[in-house]
């Protein structure tokens, strides 16, 4: 088997698995409810909340009140969805770096 | 195949405009409609292509109604212009008719009201068709000139439109000069007379003027008519491809702006004191700084989660949608009708995105 292992093409490791789920949160970006899996990281999800809560908040005060969000990555769509003051957001992956828990 | 005429639709209130849209949409004469809610973007929308007619509200937030109806006249004086408001004021309305407005009409509350709106509007477009000047619509350049010499007067015909003025000087019934900025005598007035409207005006007669033109004015005329027949054969095609590149060159971003549902553009550097470029945004400052810092907290929080490079950002709002997207260090921010789906809203980011990196 050992030969074999020298000719195949040596994968990647990935370093972050991102999940697919949504969890939601209040207007301090305290999570509220959740989809994801427990392995992902409680200050990422963080992180990601308080990314969207500001953009919302800084879109009001520039005079262009948004209800959503949705940032597109090379492996991640972020969907964030304004929920009176808080936020309702979605993770969905794409590609090889998805995994469904 | 005759082009469609194109109205401006002004009005604050994002309902309304819908509402009329549809209205003028149903008209025989099937006119494009493209509407705008400030009227820093209805102008930006006249300078970067021709349209036939503007209906205005007048009371609007920041630039107001009478603001924009006289840099309108002054910048695009070919275009009719109706005021459509709630504001039942006779000062109003004598402003706006002294400024040029063609129609002055309260907003339609009836069916009865609002079918004579739509009949009033078929009738302006019609007339559109047969050119004119301001203030004598019915009549041609040509009726002019015949009827100041037939009466033996004398006066100056000024005619203004953009970018252009011209005068033709008549001394008891003769054509006797003609001016433009760039052409002095007959020449001077072959170019007058093939412009199809503007506005007009008659000064008093100056009787020092030097004569240039010894033609007579019937002389003159008929050598007009004989150029414009020849040239009226390929007159339409070589005017409309010559109006499409003039006003698409005046901005980089106007080209952008032309896809369908598109409100405003803008481009952003990335570092703050940089200036930005935008197209129908009255206050881009404050949004340019939202754009700046939603593309560095996205980022930011892309590299942590190692999700790839950050590809585009799209916005739904209530009033508008708004799309980012980025080129090096500069952003594209593009907003967007408030009627677009989130897919088309995705999908129309991308092609103007590809069309700004080319």
């Amino acid at each position: 088997m050992g030969i074999l292992n020298f000719f195949s093409t040596p994968v990647p490791k990935l370093t972050v698995k991102l999940p697919s789920g949504s969890f939601t949160v209040d207007g301090r970006g305290r999570v509220l409810a959740s989809t994801l899996p427990h392995s992902f990281p409680e200050p990422l999800m963080m992180e990601i909340s308080s990314a969207v809560l500001a953009i919302f908040k800084d879109a009001k005060e520039s005079g262009l009140p948004l209800l959503e969000i949705i940032a597109r990555y090379g492996g991640l769509k972020i969907v964030g969805r304004e929920l009176r003051g808080g936020a309702i957001i979605f993770l969905k992956p794409k590609g090889l770096q998805a995994y469904n828990s | 195949m005759p082009t469609r005429q194109k109205i401006l639709l002004l009005d604050d209130e994002q309902d309304l405009l819908d509402l009329y849209r549809d209205l003028l949409l149903e008209l025989p004469s099937r006119p494009e409609v493209h509407t705008s809610n400030s009227g820093a973007r209805a102008i930006a929308l006249l300078e970067s292509e021709p349209f036939s007619m503007l209906i205005s509200d007048l009371r609007m937030p920041k630039m107001d109604g009478l603001q924009v109806l006289a840099i309108v006249r002054r910048k695009f004086p070919q275009i009719r212009i109706v005021v459509m408001t709630a504001v039942v004021d006779e000062q109003y309305r004598s402003r706006a008719y002294a400024m040029g407005v063609d129609l002055f009409w309260e907003k339609p509350r009836t069916n009865e009201e609002m079918n004579l709106f739509r009949d009033c509007i078929e009738s302006l477009l019609g007339r559109q068709d047969d050119g004119g000047f301001r203030g004598i619509q019915s009549k041609s350049l040509v009726d002019l000139i015949q009827l100041e010499c037939l009466s033996h007067s004398s006066s100056v015909l000024k005619m203004t439109k953009p970018g252009e003025s011209g005068s033709i000087w008549v001394a008891n019934g003769e054509v006797i000069d003609a001016a433009t900025i760039n052409l002095v005598g007959e020449a001077a007035f072959k170019e007058i007379l093939s412009w199809k409207n503007g506005t007009f005006e008659i000064l008093p007669a100056e009787p020092k003027r030097v004569r240039t033109i010894f033609t007579s004015y019937q002389g003159l005329l008929l050598d007009f008519a004989q150029a414009f027949d020849e040239k009226k054969g390929n007159e339409a095609s070589v005017q409309s491809a010559a109006c499409d590149t003039t006003f698409l060159t005046r901005s980089p971003l106007a080209a952008l702006s032309r896809v369908d549902g598109v409100e405003f553009v803008m481009t952003v550097p990335a570092k703050e004191d940089a200036a930005c470029d935008s197209w129908g945004l009255e206050n881009a400052g404050p949004l340019a700084a939202w754009t700046r810092q939603t593309q560095k907290r996205l980022r930011e929080l892309g590299e942590k989660l190692q999700t790839g490079d950050l590809k585009q950002i799209e916005g739904l709002g209530l009033q508008r949608h708004v799309g980012i997207a980025s080129r090096g260090d500069t952003q594209l921010c593009v907003g967007f009708r408030r009627t677009m789906t989130a897919d088309q809203l995705h999908e129309t980011l991308k092609n103007i995105s590809t069309k700004w990196a080319s």
